[in-house]
């Protein structure tokens, strides 16, 4: 039995980059950098970071949107960067997405029933009739009323938006649902509907979601497991429990400690890490760690050699060499 | 005390396509030297609305102040002159926005944007404004400041770029500074940079500040009191800690409720958020006399729908907008 629908291996997506003249040599920007990660059936695995971390591109090229330089995307066990024309089609009927921004990212010009079927149109081969039920059970699904099929974009709010574009991305029933921050662009109030409407549909359907975000309080409400990205690397992978309990990596814990909260004995009580500076140039990076120019903790060592994604914990992993050394001190404790 | 800056029964009209909208309502508050007060609510209830009238800036003939005072200084800003705004602005009273990168003049360096605001209200020399500028974006935390001074804003990151427009805010020493969503378009690591940094140099020139944004996290963290508005009406006033514990409107305790906070231990069960259902009104609605909160509320009555709230006033210097406020 597969219970992993999506399993990605050493997967890298660089991008070319020129700087100065056509004489100047190529150089390299290394957005996804040898990243694994698993997600199970009817699950949600959260992928967090700050912009130009490479979260977006890592699911981008999951559902191969770009193309990925090597590695591997198993999707219910086929590799998807192996696929090609009619096969690729196929498949990609199995990945849907979930966009940022529902303003930018349904057509104008088309009837809200229009951009919902259009899924179907090209992906499957059912009869109109048949296509015309699935639009109306997605509409009811979502939180839509009927009589809203025919109306454009431009006359929904939008959360009502995003409700389509979750419809849309539902219409080919797909193993995998790709959220790309789906809620960040909605109000705050907004926001707990879609949140909302995104868990009773995974329960409805067991969907399975890949749900990228930089909201750790929204990150912590809807995922299973875990994936923190830092220039490109996972810097740490545990499942939610362990993950917000204990946090390793010196980046997981500044980033957890510097979301502002209302609770006001944990902030009398909690020191905030500030981590000073900017990530350094993605093009140019540093031979060691990534984080090591920001890191509070980081050694000589740091800037020498890269730490590698090591299990610290049944299921919990980090990329830190200052973990490795704290755990096997306590080993050799006893 | 005399607070440094009165709102009265401030009222705002915008021109739209269906007639004219009242889009801040009858608003009253007051700022105090030095103090942190906070404006929370969705998008389209007024809160960068208010912040510019204040600046003198609203929508050339679109928007206007309708009535309402808005008092500094024993001066009535709301009647005052566009020369004399143009001295107050950016002097006594400056402002940062949102997106650091479309409000920063793309082919100025940075030096010459800071020195453009002392020159003009400090009548500094050339040389002076710019070794002022220097000493600036040193205050506030741009490494090497001297090498940078000269770049322009597409050569900084999104966070230094706030930076500049903080020092060019702060340049002249301003009473007032109002700050609308400075980090929302920031990663949070950055915003945690750039909170402590308004708080480091709010406590070193003594400026009042005022906050805008959604985010309750970041009112909890930087503010003394906070402002709720809905539907271009205050909803809640007061003390911030005590409207977290005890919201007084149901709009607030939305608000509060419907985010997804992070808890340290957090359970394994999951339980549904709670939602504010619906969406804020259109501005057709705006002005009419009954709670515009109403359809969304789930305490809603007759008598929300027959007339407009009063404020109750709590003792605790908490007041609501809300006929159910006492019970809440």
């Amino acid at each position: 039995m597969i219970s992993e629908i999506l399993k990605v291996e050493n997967l890298t997506v660089r991008f070319e980059v020129k700087r100065g003249g056509g004489w100047t040599k190529k150089s390299y920007l290394y957005a996804v950098d040898d990243v694994s990660f698993t997600v199970k059936k009817g699950k949600t695995l959260a992928i967090v970071g700050e912009s130009g971390s490479g979260k977006t591109t890592a699911a981008l090229a999951v559902a191969r949107l770009v193309n990925a330089q090597s590695g591997s995307v198993l999707l219910d066990g086929q590799d998807i960067l192996q696929k090609q024309s009619e096969d690729l089609r196929k498949i990609r009927q199995k990945v849907q997405f979930i966009f940022q921004d529902p303003y930018s990212s349904l057509n104008p010009r088309k009837r809200a029933e229009a951009i919902v079927r259009e899924p179907l149109d090209s992906l499957s081969s059912k009869s109109t009739d048949e296509k015309a039920q699935i639009v109306d059970e997605l509409f009811e699904a979502v939180g839509l009323r009927p009589e809203q099929k025919r109306l454009f974009p431009h006359q929904f709010s939008g959360g009502q938006r995003q409700r389509i574009g979750i419809a849309r991305a539902l219409a080919t029933q797909p193993k995998l649902i790709i959220c790309d921050e789906p809620v960040s662009a909605l109000d705050v109030a907004v926001q707990a509907q879609i949140l909302n409407l995104l868990h009773k549909l995974q329960k409805e359907f067991e969907l399975t979601y890949l749900f990228i975000s930089h909201d750790l309080g929204v990150v912590q409400h809807m995922s299973d497991s875990i994936a923190v990205m830092y220039m490109g690397k996972v810097v740490e992978f545990a499942d939610r429990l362990s993950l917000f309990k204990n946090p390793q990596h010196p980046y997981t814990r500044a980033l957890l400690s510097a979301v502002p909260t209302v609770n006001r004995t944990k902030r009398a009580e909690q020191k905030r890490i500030l981590i000073p500076g900017d990530p350094p140039d993605p093009v140019n990076l540093p031979s060691g760690c990534r984080f090591a120019n920001r890191c509070p903790i980081a050694k000589p060592v740091c800037n020498i050699s890269e730490p590698k994604l090591e299990s610290i914990a049944n299921g919990h992993r980090t990329a830190c060499h200052f973990v490795k050394a704290t755990k096997s001190a306590l080993h050799s404790l006893g | 005390m005399t607070p440094l800056l009165e709102v009265k029964n401030l009222c705002i009209e915008l021109i739209t396509r269906e007639g004219v909208a009242l889009v801040i309502d009858n608003l009253s508050f007051t700022l105090n030297a030095g103090e942190t007060l906070s404006f929370v609510g969705e998008s389209g209830c007024g809160k960068s609305m208010t912040a510019l009238a204040l600046m003198g800036l609203l929508p050339e003939k679109v928007g206007r102040v309708a009535s309402g005072s808005i008092i500094f200084n024993d001066e009535n800003l709301a009647q005052a002159s566009n020369d004399r705004m143009r001295a107050i602005r950016g002097n006594d009273i400056s402002m940062i926005f949102q997106e650091p990168m479309t409000s920063l003049n793309p082919v100025f360096t940075i030096g010459e944007q800071i020195a453009e605001v002392l020159r003009a209200h400090q009548a500094l020399s050339r040389k002076a404004a710019w070794s002022q500028a220097i000493e600036l974006l040193d205050a506030v935390r741009i490494p090497n400041a001297k090498g940078r001074v000269s770049d322009y804003p597409f050569q900084m990151s999104g966070g230094q770029r706030q930076r500049a427009m903080i020092a060019m805010a702060l340049a002249c020493r301003p009473k007032i500074l109002i700050a609308d969503e400075p980090t929302t378009a920031l990663d949070v690591t950055v915003q945690a940079q750039i909170f402590d940094l308004l708080s480091d140099l709010q406590q070193q020139t003594g400026a009042a500040i005022i906050l805008i944004t959604h985010d309750m996290g970041a009112v909890a963290e930087m503010a003394e009191r906070m402002i709720v508005m809905y539907a271009g009406r205050k909803a809640e006033l007061g003390p911030v800690d005590q409207i977290i514990d005890r919201p007084r409107h149901p709009y607030t305790k939305g608000l509060i409720e419907c985010v997804p906070h992070i808890q340290d231990d957090p359970s394994s069960e999951r339980h549904n958020l709670v939602e504010v259902p619906g969406i804020v009104p259109s501005l057709r609605e705006f002005g009419k006399d009954q709670c515009l909160f109403a359809s969304r509320c789930p305490y809603v009555t007759e008598t929300c729908l027959k007339s407009r709230p009063v404020a109750k006033q709590f003792k605790n210097d908490q007041s609501a907008d809300c006929w159910h406020a006492e019970a809440l």
